[in-house]
This record gives C-alpha cells, structure tokens and sequence, in this order.
C-alpha cells in the first residue's frame, strides 16, 4: 500500500506544482532581430534537428504534424512557426526558454518529454536566444495542432510531472576542464542539442533514459540506434575522420551508410559548419574509447573477408549472388553512391535484425532532387522465405555473429507497415 | 532449369539462377516490353508485376521468383484486346521516346490494383520510382486518372 | 494565279484539281528543302503497282513524333488516308542524305521536301491520267488514292516518278486541310504501349551475340593490363576482342557478357592521369581558357557610363543522360558492314565508321531504328562504333553492343558549361540602350563526322584524335546560339569567345547555347525591367517589333493571369521568351513557383507557354513537345549538373545525378499555340527550353527577392542564396 500511496502524493504534489502561464505576446518584428543571431539559430536548429520532428512529410517547414511513433502511442509534431493562432506567434522568448529549459508550453502545461527538453535544459542562455530569433523568424504557416493518440494512462498529461520528478535532471552543460576544447564542443553539441543518447540509449517502461547505460544502444521508430561507447558493435572501429565523414556526407565506405531516422540528421549536419561537427565526431571517437585487443581482431579478420570474393553456400549466398552482389561486391564501380561492403558495415554486427530488413526491404532514397545514395528495396521482390533466408546468410557470412532472434517479429512489423 | 511463371504460361529457362529477371524476360522469352534503363534499381523502366506488385525486374534474380506470378505488359493486353491501362496511354497519347512507358504502365497497374481511386497526389508519389526524360509525366498522369475513372 | 476551288463533301476525300493551283516554292533556282539535296521525286515517294505509297525521309524518329507529322503531310498532299502511307526513315541504302536529325530542322527540312515532293507526285499522276482520259487534269476529280476512279497504282509505270523536282509546287489549299492541322494519333504509340519490338535495343537477329565493351575509367586512362585468365572461366565467353586500350567481352546470353565485363573491370589495371579541371575553378578556368573571340553583331556603338547594370551567368556541364543507355547491332559480312542505330546522323556515322575501319563508304550501311530519347548528340555513335568493331572481329555474327548506365553517364558528351556576361542600361524613356553581351563556350558540336569524335576510336592501338572543334556560324550558332536578342535596342553588341580546349567531352545538348543565352539574356531582362520600374511583359513588348513575337508574348502572359496575378506568400511569377535561333519557332512562358525557404526546394506550380511554329501539322505533337521541353527544362534548370573530380566523371548513375521526379511537377502546364497555315513549318522541338528556364529564374526572383544567376537552382544553391 506505501509505495502506491507515496506515489499518490507525488502525483498530487507534482500537479498542485504546475507552472504558471507566461502571457501571449505579439510576435516580435523580423527585423527586430540581429541577423547573425537568426544565422546562429539556423545552425542551432540544423544540429537539433528540430526541422525533422516539426515538419511533416511534404508539409511546410515546422508547420508540424510528423507522426511520432513511441511505445505510449502516436504523437505528433507541433506548429512552432510563428503564426499566432496555430503556431507559437504567441510566445516571447521567456516562454520560449522555459519550453526548452523545462519542458512546459506558454500555457503551462507539461511537454511530454519526446520534446527532448531533457537535453535542450543543457543549452547556454546565448544558444536559446540564437534558436529564439531563428524560430520566430520562421515563415508563419496556419496549421492546427493534430492531437496525440497515446494510450492511457499517458495521455494524462499532468503525470508527466511524476515522470519529470524522478527522471528530469535540470542544469547547464558542465565542461571538463581535463579534455580538449574541440571535446568539450563535442560534448555539448551531441549532449544539450543533437541529443543523439535519445536514440542511442536504452530506455526504461516509462521511457527514460537509463542513465548507467548512457551510449550502450537504442531505438527510434523502429530503428536500432547502436552502441557508440565501448561497447560499439561496428566491425571497425571508427575513428575521429571517419566519424565527421559519416555525420557530414552520410557515408563512410568502412562503416556505414545513414539510413532511416539518420537520414535527416546528416542532411542537417552537412549544412553546419565543419568544425562543429569535427568537435561531435572528436567527442564521439572518445566516447568509445580505445579499441580493445579483441575488437582489434575482429577488424582485421573484417577487412580481410572484405577483400575476399568467396561466397558462401546455399539458398541465401544464391539470393545474394542474384540480387545484392552486382552492386555489393568489388569490381566495376556499381554507381556513384558506393555500395558498401557488407563485412565492413555495421547493421550486420548489432542485435537485432531489424535495420538490415528495413534497409533491404525500404530500400535508401536520396532527399529530393539532391545527388546521394540510392538503393532500391526488395519488399515486392522477396517472399518472407526469402528474406529470412537472406538475413540469416549476411548474418552469418558478414555479421559473423550468432543468428538474429528477432527476424520473424521485425519482418511482421515491417509488412503491417509499424514501426 | 528454371521454371517461371509469365503472363499465366510456364517458361522453362535455362540460364544463371542469378541471372536478373529482366535479361530472362527480353532475351530468352522475346517479351520486349520491360526495359533496360539502368540495372541499378534506379529508373523503373525495367518494372513488371510479381503477384500484382510492382517490382524491379533489373535486381530481381529469377531465382527468387519461384511460382509466383509475373505479369509483363504484354500481359496486359495486346493490340486485338488492349489493357485499360494501355488504352489510357494511347488515348491521351502519353509518350514521346516512350521508352520509360511500359514501366509506367505497370508501376501505375500496380497501383490502381491496390488502390482503384487514387488522388492525384496518390498517384504522383506513387509513379516517383519512375523516371522521364523527355517530360512525359503530365500525360502519364493525365493516362493513368484516365484509367482509374473507367469501371 | 488562280485559287483552286476544294469541294468538301461530307466525308469523302474530294479534291478539284487545277493545274493553275497556287505555286508556292522556294526562292529562284532552289529547291524547297531538302529537295535542294535530293531533287529525285522518287527518292522521296514510290508508287507501288498495288497502289501502296512508300514515302522514304533522311530523318529519323527520336520521340518527337515526325514520323506522324510527315505521314501527315505526305497525305495531305497525296490525297489518300493516312494509314496507306509507308514511312521509310533513315537508312544509308534507301533513303535521301539528310545529315542529322538535329536543330528543330525536321519539318523546315523534310517537312517541306515532302510537301513539295509529294505535291508534285499528285501533278505527275495526275497528267498521266489527263493522258489516258483525254481529259483535261483541271476536271479530274482526285479522290483517296484514286484519279477518275484509276488507282494510282495502275497510273503509274516504270520511272514515271524519276523525275526532277520542281521549284514550285502546286500546294493543296492551307484553309481547306484534311489531314494537315488535325492532332491525327501518333503512329509508333501503340506499339510502344503493347510491348513490341521497335527499339533498337529489342532487335534480335538469328546467331546473334551479346557484346559488353571495359570502359576505361576516366578520359585520360590507359590499359596497363588485364588479366585474361581471370576471364577464361566466365560462362558463355565466346571471345575477347583487344585493340590497344579498347576491349569487348562477347558472351551468348547477354547477362554473361555483363558477368564477363565485371569480372574484367575487377582484372584490369588503368594508368590514370588527372586531366580535368578544378571543379571548384570551372568557370574561372573556362575564362581563362584561350579562345577565338568573335563580334557576332554589332548595332550602333555600344558604350560605357553611368547607369550601366552588369551581370554574370553561369550554366554547368550537363548531359542527355538519356533514359535508355544507347545500343546498337552490327554484322559484318561479306567484307560489308551493316549497323543499326539509334544515331541522329546515320550518314555522318557511316562516314565516321569506315574512316575508322578503313572500309570504302559503299560497304557500309548504317540503319535507324528507335532508341529512347536522345536530346542530341548522346553515346549513341559510340555505340554504334562498337558494335562495328566487334562485328568485324566476329564476321558472320550480328553482334549487339548495349552501354550500362555508369558508362552513359560518364562517356556521353555533355551540354559545355558556359559563362556569359551582359552589361546595359535603360535610357530615361525606360528603353535599353548600349546592350552588351558576351559569351564564352566550347563547341557545342563533335558529331562524326571524322572518325575522331568517336570515343571508342580513341582508345585504338592505332588512335583516331579527334580534329580541331570548329563554331557552328551565325545565324544558326553553336555556343552563341540565340546570343543576339529579337529585341530592338538601341546600340548593342555581342561576342562569342569560342574556347577551344575541352577539359569534358562536350557536344551538341538540345538547344544547344540557347539554353543558357536565353536563361541569361530573358534574366537580364527582368534586372532591367526592375530597373525601369516596368512590367517584365510589358517591357519585353516595348522592344519587340515583330509581330510574331508580340502575339506568343501576349497569349502566354493572357493565358497564364499575367495582370490580374496576385503575389502570395513563398510564391513569384516570371516571363521569358525567345525566337529560338531567330529562325525558327516563337515560344513565350510565363510561370509561378513556391519557395520554401528552409529546404531550399523550389516547385513549378504553374507553367503557361504560347507557341507560334508556323504551319502546324500535328498540334498534339507540337504541344507535346512544348510540354516535354518545359519539364525536362525544369529539370536542366532546378537540378542538373554532370559533378566531377580531378580525373573522373563522379555522377555516373541517377542517384549521383538527380533529375525531376512525379512529386515535383508543376500542378498544370498549359499550351496554347498559334497556328499559321501556309506559313513555313517552324521547328519547335528546342523551343521551350530557354524560356522555361528565364521564366523560372524570374519567377524564383519575385518569390524571393533574390536573384540566382547560376544554374542549376538547387536546394544547396538556393540555400546559400536565401540565407535563413
């Protein structure tokens, strides 16, 4: 009975505590702002992505409506253009402040926490000013606000003070005096605005973060996000250059290829300038630390199956042989995108099976109209025998690891078209 | 020996199970109508029907189709008794080169087999695999809403 | 002259025929069109005993839909249905030399031979029937294929028909057409849509074999060795044809020669030097470059001052990439060569191929059959050179040569990026005076011609270098096509700085210089107009004089809502219009486009275009070639440009070359055309491209108050541009 009681009264406390409403405010005038700050919340904004989550597909820029899938329900990106019936026209730069320090909306409500307001609390004062003027500066765009479907009991939105109270750790980005000065941007920037643990870090039953795990691995929309601490599954350790290739092009020939929810995110990061994303790539390189003996090993033993040319047996190396290898293997460049080779990328070494399928059977498109990697998806083209066949082959012929368990599961979820 | 089902006949083929649908379909069986564009999976000019999905016959080994059926466009109709689709497209008298056409046919078969009234907006986002060169698209899209509104 | 009298009765194909009908023709002692080159009646028309028509054309079908248009105008004048007319195109043994089809010149060229050929038929037959009647030719009733009832087939005999041409001609009447004018179905449309086998990459001929030629890496590659013992085991291998640097892998099936060629790609070893520029550099480089600088027109004394506006243009290199990577097939035999090929000059190519293979012309036969569309001067030479030299490698077997994507894409030659300057200033009247334009360019042209522009004869043990590019001369141009505006400004001056040297393969792209000289030319309009504080249309029709050009002007700004546009947010309109060369067809378009400002996507909402080519003979094909150039336009204009690094071509497939898809097209394209029967046929097949790409630049200008003077308007570039 305690705990369910103690409980009841954090509740009670976390609601009586709600915040109070900051006041409409009239749109502040386009040109009261100084244009290098609209310029500096540009390329804030670009390495938050917060163009992703507010824009829908095809829609009009942060005018919202992106479906969000959570393991709580579908959720949809909000209006943050500045029109004030539909957008946040109405919002000064206090409440602005107070969405990303706190995760609470002009009106005082409770953001539910898929706003990563939990890594927004990080940021400068300065930076907030800068993503202030960039967003409110924006193209108004009258759109109404699609209701979230999250079951109950989420949809209460005054639990997610509950939540806020055990799992919200306010506060500034802390330096480490220890570390360099391109770490220390690295750390902030993948910490307080490219929220990259948010994809990258297990999370809990009531979606936090679990702290201890920080960078061990996570998922989004389907989507593995891998490891990028030690315990890093990529069959080659990725160095600092390689890191800011793959964040800056979306591509690095010994590792991987951005797909899915990365996609976006190295569209936006090719738009910053380079040394910001040189700091992300150092930070990350220390973040996963020194290659182990082992993982040495492993990398060798990888780059020397790469140059191989040897195939293996049996229905799945035949349905590779037949519909991957013309581009994935060596010799007469396949196309200006690059395949990449199979022993080297890292979807073949993670847990689950569930990036390999959705890349496979999805295919990888290029934005609109701008020159990038293209692979076509074999979701008409392949029965479920085939794609499980062919998933268990690159597992064990590229991946060398023990066989997905999950492969039925992610290829029922793809086909019904979940996430 | 493979056999393949194309267009309701069995095709006995000889040849690579490796070898790409496509290479099968216009060497070994004389059906001309898929064509080669780029062997990538990029331009859809090589699409044909599996089980009444679209599907880039140019990375689709024939070892993957097994009974499953291929429809081409010459599957579709021929002169004598045209295909709705293939109607749509001479009377709105789609096509310039028309090389990129036979894809177009069965890439926008496809969809009005899944889904028989498409927008236009449906329909645009639904024929993007498939790339023109000469600017044909606003016909094709004027073909296809032609098709879809005959019973 | 009399006026014939044409009695149409209801339905039936009647025509009174008078001798004295109106003569029209081409100017003193010349022949109308091509006629001019092959004056034989017979080359052009046969009569066989059973009556059927067989009409043989130098030209050849690229999509354009001139095979319709031709049988259209045969008909006409032949007085019979369409469907009783056979259309032979181009074919080395059988039909007139009419070098390329190229240049929008099909129907000024063909066209009007055919008309007049054809007219002169009807004269001929009709005075052997006069002859055998004992009547008079002006009270003979013509009626579908038939004079007085007797078959054409039974009036004609032996050379009745292997005659001369005549200047003139006795023409059907303009206002009382048949078959001319009517938007008559395409031809090649069905059996495009049912499948059959009509490309050149469907023709299967018994014992033929398939041939896939290692493309060397880069321009300046050379082989230094492959190991053929790698390729010994590849399946089906029949034969390994080596010439120096050039080799072709033969197979039985053709998906063995593809495994064949990659496996040999894998075997190879290239010495490659870095023979292109910077690309960071290129327009600097290309205005460095040394080049034959030429005032193509001079007007008054065109001066500096005060007041003077100045802007640059730049345009990128880029490329047909046609949908269809280019084939051929040949069979050599009997110490003869045949070749079938999708080339727009079948008699230059059969040049060019014998001067490689050091064969007598005469033994040589180069035959058109369809390929996807070309847009000019694409692979499809190469291709057919090729397949020749695999041929006489194999004598007795056709052998089919088919170019992979990768290999189109990096060996076509390309559209030459250009670079042009404009300079002028508007007089107090808001008149532009002293208008100044330069432009600098390669070549827009190395066709064979000379062996030497074939790229597979350059990579021969015994070479063929391709020969010193030369400018196509005004008033038709190359590089500086349609450099010298319609308008009428007071003191002008324009110079085309030929550049001779060619870091990238380039030739002729449709259009070819009017592209970027119309985008620039029609930009710098709209820069003046703003500076005149005038309407862009309305300052377009204060310097034009021609008559023409005023009423496309008029119609397309009419059509589209010109004065009544209302501006909303994120969206512009824009005008551009040209004569294309001058000569030939007026095009004017007028369209809107959103902006979002944050992707940098630009969309074509709406696009209107006028169009003016003369005499139509098949509006629906003139309309569709208008539609098509304006969204392949689109595509030039907001997209395309070939990306390359110090040694090799780097956009060699769709992804790394993004063109329009479905998503992206504008929400209408509207065509409205002016028919002028009895006028000359005007060729239209290049018309939109200019304009539509002045149009969209203007547009983006009023959506953004930004001006782009590069192309293509990517999302990258209008990115840039726009800021935040």
């Amino acid at each position: 009975m305690r705990p369910l009681v103690a409980l009841g009264i954090v509740a009670a406390c976390a609601a009586c505590a709600a915040p109070d409403p900051v006041p409409p405010s009239a749109a502040p005038a386009r040109a009261s702002f100084d244009r290098a700050l609209i310029a500096k919340g540009a390329q804030l904004a670009a390495i938050g992505n917060c163009q992703v989550c507010h824009t829908a597909a095809g829609g009009k820029s942060f005018a919202g409506g992106r479906p969000l899938e959570t393991p709580f329900g579908t959720m949809y990106g909000t209006n943050i253009t500045p029109d004030p019936d539909t957008g946040i026209g109405g919002w000064s730069e206090e409440a602005f402040s107070r969405a990303l320090r706190e995760g609470v909306d002009r009106e005082g409500r409770h953001l539910y926490p898929v706003f990563p307001y939990e890594y927004y609390t990080r940021l400068t004062d300065e930076d907030i000013k800068a993503l202030y003027a960039y967003i409110a500066t924006r193209e108004p765009v009258r759109a109404q606000n699609r209701p979230h479907e999250l079951r109950p009991p989420y949809n209460v939105r005054a639990l997610v003070g509950v939540w806020k109270t055990l799992y919200f750790e306010r506060g500034a980005f802390q330096p480490d005096r220890a570390r360099s000065a391109p770490w220390n941007r690295g750390a902030y920037l993948v910490g307080a605005l490219g929220h990259c643990s948010a994809c990258h870090t297990p999370r809990n039953f009531l979606g936090a973060e679990k702290k201890s795990e920080r960078f061990s691995g996570g998922e989004a929309e389907g989507w593995h996000g891998p490891a990028l601490n030690a315990l890093s599954p990529s069959p080659l350790p990725w160095y600092a250059e390689q890191l800011f290739k793959y964040l800056r092009t979306g591509l690095d020939d010994l590792h991987a290829i951005a797909a899915g929810p990365m996609e976006p995110v190295v569209r936006n990061l090719a738009r910053v300038p380079e040394d910001e994303v040189r700091a992300m790539a150092v930070y990350l390189e220390a973040l996963a630390g020194q290659p182990s003996e082992e993982r040495r090993k492993k990398a060798e033993a990888a780059l020397a199956l790469a140059k191989t040319a040897q195939r293996g047996e049996g229905r799945g190396a035949e349905l590779y042989a037949g519909a991957c290898g013309a581009c994935h293997d060596q010799g007469r460049a396949a196309s200006s995108g690059g395949a990449l080779h199979l022993a080297l990328g890292t979807v073949m070494t993670i847990p689950t099976s569930s990036n390999l399928l959705r890349i496979t059977l999805e295919g990888i498109a290029p934005p609109e109209g701008e020159p990038g990697r293209a692979m076509p998806g074999f979701a008409s083209a392949l029965t479920d025998g085939q794609v499980r066949d062919l998933m268990a082959y690159i597992r064990e012929h590229f991946g060398r690891a023990p066989a997905w368990n999950d492969v039925d599961d992610e290829l029922k979820k793809i086909r019904e078209g979940r996430k | 020996m493979i056999n393949l089902n194309v267009n309701g006949k069995t095709q006995q083929i000889d040849a690579d199970p490796a070898t790409p649908l496509l290479y099968v379909l216009r060497d070994h069986l004389q059906l001309d109508g898929a064509k080669f564009g780029c062997g990538l999976g990029q331009c859809g000019a090589c699409t044909v029907l599996v089980e009444g999905r679209a599907v880039l016959s140019c990375v689709t080994p024939i070892s993957t189709l097994g009974e499953r059926r291929v429809t081409t466009l010459e599957g579709l109709g021929t002169p004598d008794k045209p295909g709705r689709m293939q109607r749509a497209f001479i009377a709105e008298q789609a096509a310039q080169c028309g090389y990129c056409i036979p894809g177009m046919i069965m890439q926008a078969q496809a969809l009005l087999e899944a889904n028989p009234r498409p927008s236009p907006a449906e329909i645009r986002k639904h024929m993007s695999p498939n790339l023109c060169r000469c600017g044909t698209h606003m016909r094709i899209l004027r073909a296809v809403e032609r098709a879809a509104r005959e019973p | 002259m009399n006026r014939r009298a044409f009695i149409a009765r209801g339905g039936a194909l009647i025509v009174s025929f008078s001798l004295f009908a109106r003569l029209a023709g081409a100017q003193a002692g010349k022949l109308p069109g091509s006629l001019n080159n092959e004056p034989m009646l017979d080359a052009w028309i046969r009569v066989g005993a059973d009556s059927r028509i067989t009409v043989f054309t130098g030209k050849a079908e690229l999509g354009q839909g001139i095979k319709t248009a031709l049988i259209q105008v045969a008909a006409e004048e032949l007085v019979v249905e369409p469907g009783a007319i056979e259309l032979v195109t181009a074919d080395t043994a059988r039909t007139p030399d009419e070098q390329y089809t190229a240049g929008s010149q099909s129907m000024q060229e063909s066209g009007t031979a055919i008309l007049h050929a054809a007219a002169q038929v009807r004269a001929v037959l009709a005075d052997l029937a006069a002859k055998r009647l004992g009547i008079p030719a002006e009270r003979l009733t013509i009626r579908d294929g038939a004079i007085n009832g007797i078959r054409y087939g039974e009036l004609v005999a032996g050379q009745a028909l292997h005659v001369r041409a005549q200047p003139k001609s006795p023409l059907s009447d303009p206002t009382a057409r048949r078959v001319m004018g009517k938007p008559l179905p395409r031809v090649d449309i069905p059996a495009k849509v049912f499948g059959q086998a009509i490309y050149v990459q469907d023709l299967r001929l018994p014992g033929m074999v398939h041939a896939r030629v290692l493309r060397p890496p880069s321009y300046g590659a050379r082989l230094r060795a492959l190991d053929a013992g790698a390729l010994a085991k590849m399946p089906g291998l029949l034969k390994v044809v080596r010439d120096g640097s050039f080799v072709a892998l033969v197979a039985e099936r053709e998906f063995q020669a593809v495994a064949a060629v990659r496996a040999a790609a894998k075997a190879a070893q290239w010495d490659e030097r870095a023979t292109l520029p910077d690309p960071q550099q290129l327009y600097e480089t290309i205005r460095r470059l040394p080049s034959q600088d030429t005032v193509i027109h001079e007007a008054g004394k065109a001066g500096a001052g005060a007041g003077m506006i100045e802007a640059e243009y730049r345009r990128p290199y880029q490329m047909h990439a046609s949908i269809g990577p280019s084939c051929a097939v040949g069979l050599y035999r009997d110490d003869a060569l045949t070749v079938w090929t999708h080339s727009q000059g079948v008699y230059p190519l059969r040049g060019a191929i014998a001067e490689m293979l050091a064969m007598p012309k005469e033994r040589v036969r180069c035959i058109h059959m369809e390929g996807s569309g070309c847009y000019g001067h694409n692979a499809a030479d190469d291709a057919a050179a090729d397949a020749a030299l695999v041929a006489r490698a194999l004598p007795g077997r056709p052998v089919r040569v088919q170019w992979m994507r990768e290999e189109e894409h990096a060996w076509e030659p390309y559209g030459p990026a250009m670079l042009s300057k404009a300079r002028a200033r508007v007089d107090a009247s808001g008149k532009v005076e002293d208008f100044q334009y330069e432009v600098w360019s390669n070549t827009h042209s190395t066709r064979p011609g000379p062996a030497g522009y074939l790229a597979p004869a350059w990579h021969l043990e015994k070479p063929f270098a391709p020969p010193p590019p030369r400018p196509i001369p005004q008033p038709t141009g190359g590089g500086d096509r349609n450099a010298i505006p319609l308008y009428r400004f007071a003191n002008s001056r324009v110079v085309h700085h030929f550049v001779t040297e060619m870091p990238l393969r380039v030739s002729a792209l449709r259009a070819l210089g009017a592209y970027m000289n119309i985008f620039s030319i029609e930009s710098f309009m709209d820069e003046l107009a703003s500076a005149a504080r005038a309407d862009p249309v309305e300052f377009r029709l204060r310097h034009l004089e021609d008559a023409r050009a005023q009423a496309v002007v008029r119609a397309a700004a009419e059509r589209f809502g010109w004065a009544a546009y209302r501006k909303q947010p994120g969206r512009g309109r824009g005008f551009g219009f040209a004569r294309y060369k001058n000569l030939a067809a007026y095009t004017a378009v007028a369209c809107e486009v959103e902006v979002d400002r944050d992707s940098g996507r630009v969309r074509v909402t709406r696009a209107v275009a006028a169009n003016d080519s003369g005499d139509i003979v098949n509006p629906d094909g003139i309309a569709n070639q208008i539609e098509g150039g304006i969204v392949q336009s689109i595509s030039w204009t907001l997209h395309e440009a070939v990306s390359f690094d110090r040694a090799r071509i780097t956009s060699v497939d769709w992804s790394g070359y993004p063109i329009l898809r479905f998503p992206d097209l504008p929400d209408s394209v509207e065509v409205q055309l002016i028919n002028r029967p009895g006028q000359p046929f005007l060729g239209t097949g290049e018309a939109a491209q200019g304009p539509t790409a002045a149009a969209l630049a203007n547009a983006f200008a009023d959506a953004s108050g930004v001006r782009i003077r590069e192309l293509p308007l990517n999302p990258a570039r209008v990115r840039q541009a726009l800021g935040f």
